[in-house]
């Protein structure tokens, strides 16, 4: 692609990913989570892709395959915590420490990032399964055929 | 308020059946990539963000980059 195109991309490249990450992280509080976050963040490979060309991007199969295995692993397990009472009881809700801070009041508020127990945790499971699996299809489908593309 | 649904689902309409009018396929998905980040606005407006973020990602990035790596790697049939 032209030098235009690939200076823009470096440049909104960051802005996206920081963007991805935001709509994963705050899952829980605000509109999105993993599969809308994952969702902005695959369409970054695609991105990369179109631009710069599968074949520069080759390497990345493996760690997508590694990806798409520690996002499901990660969920299921994350629910497994919760197996003394119900499957997906939400184990860390509660409990202090990063995850688990009581919710501060009732009412209106701009809602507390550190209190939603696991379900962050599982947001990012979400999040890196749906980026592994949506960019290697993109990246796949840009290496497969003919060798020009 | 019923003035910019009627704008914006006019819009989608026009973009889908540019879509299916033009001849060249780059112009056509490009079409298909405007009309789904119109309906995008339009889950916007009708107060469904999480929809919006998923098809603004979906439906008018990650479709529009597979549609148009699939164009690159083939040739239309008049061309043989």
């Amino acid at each position: 692609m032209s030098v235009v195109v690939r200076t823009v991309t470096r440049v909104i490249l960051p802005v996206a990913l920081a963007f991805g990450a935001y709509v994963i992280m705050h899952g829980h509080l605000t509109p999105g989570g993993g599969f809308q976050g994952g969702a902005v963040t695959a369409s970054i490979v695609a991105l990369l892709v179109v631009v710069y060309g599968g074949a520069r991007l080759k390497g990345a199969k493996g760690w997508f395959a590694v990806l798409e295995d520690v996002g499901a692993l990660a969920f299921v397990l994350l629910a497994f915590l919760g197996i003394g009472a119900t499957f997906f009881r939400n184990v860390l809700a509660g409990s202090g420490g990063l995850f688990g801070a009581p919710v501060p009041q009732l009412g209106p508020n701009p809602g507390a990032l550190d209190t939603a127990g696991t379900l962050p945790l599982m947001n990012w499971a979400v999040g890196l399964k749906v980026i592994a699996g949506l960019g290697s299809v993109v990246l796949l489908l840009s290496l497969f055929g003919r060798e020009d593309g | 308020m019923t003035a910019l649904h009627v704008l914006t689902l006019s819009l989608v309409v026009i973009g889908a059946a540019l879509a299916i009018w033009f001849r060249d396929l780059l112009a056509s998905v490009i079409a298909l990539a405007g009309a789904s980040l119109l309906l995008s606005l339009e889950f916007y407006l009708l107060q469904a963000p999480d929809v919006a973020i998923a098809e603004a990602g979906i439906g008018a990035a990650l479709t529009a980059a597979i549609y148009i790596l699939a164009i690159r790697k083939t040739r239309p049939k008049e061309e043989e």
